[in-house]
């Protein structure tokens, strides 16, 4: 070995801006945040449905309406489903190879499968809400 | 960790990023839906605390919220390893302290809810 062995410094907080696949997976790994964001904010919503007061809850609804919030709820949803739903379908076949008799079932019908899974339970929820 | 611990953590993160990616778009849209002032029928009170206080809305809200919470828990605790902090076990013990509180209000306000 070499007594002076050429390490290449490497920068700890901005490694990731060397190359486009790095990059993407920053872009992904933090859409975590928007998970916490959401699940938070779901827990406010049973907090406030916890009181048992339709008053609150309208407020709470009302408080909700603000450009502010219409910005961030709709660009959080392109974000989120650019680089984390569309994400984890396109690595799902990675972690889940699934056989069918002798033969793995092709990588495209497991994303496709995710896919119309996601569409139908989007559905769903919709349907259950009264969206439409 | 130990790879018996290690394969709960990653069983958790798996199973939370699952059900985030196939039902948090539909979420966030119904929070777009809200916060444009078109309120669903089905998120008025009587239908929202009706659907919460039944035991399968109380399972599925707990499940998947709790779920959610440890999945981000265990990315943010990456994210930061990545962003250059390497104070692996202090930022696991506060994300991880996080969901876990996290969880434990999901479940005291699904309680009250009847």
């Amino acid at each position: 070995m070499s007594r002076q062995p050429y390490v290449r410094p490497i920068s700890r907080t901005t490694w990731y801006m060397r190359k486009g696949r790095y990059r993407r997976y920053m872009l992904r790994e933090v859409t975590c945040l928007l998970v916490g964001f959401y699940s938070f904010l779901l827990i406010w919503a049973l907090a406030v449905l916890a009181t048992g007061s339709a008053e609150r809850w309208d407020a709470f609804l009302a408080g909700q309406q603000t450009l502010t919030m219409k910005t961030v709820h709709g660009t959080a949803l392109i974000y989120y489903l650019v680089y984390m739903t569309f994400d984890w379908f396109k690595l799902a076949p990675k972690a889940m190879a699934v056989q069918v008799g002798n033969h793995a079932l092709p990588p495209l019908a497991i994303i496709i499968g995710h896919y119309v899974a996601w569409a139908a339970l989007s559905l769903f929820v919709f349907w259950l809400t009264g969206v439409f | 960790m130990s790879i018996a611990r290690k394969s709960v953590v990653w069983g958790l993160f798996a199973a939370g990023g699952t059900l985030s990616a196939f039902l948090f778009p539909a979420i966030i849209a119904l929070f777009l839906f809200v916060a444009a002032g078109r309120v669903p029928p089905g998120l008025e009170f009587d239908s929202a605390h009706a659907f919460v206080s039944g035991w399968l809305g109380k399972a599925v809200l707990f499940v998947v919220i709790s779920l959610a919470l440890w999945h981000a828990a265990h990315r943010l605790r990456v994210v930061f390893h990545d962003f250059g902090l390497r104070k692996d076990k202090a930022v696991a013990r506060a994300v991880y302290l996080v969901a876990a509180i996290g969880t434990l209000m999901t479940a005291f306000y699904l309680y009250s809810i009847h």
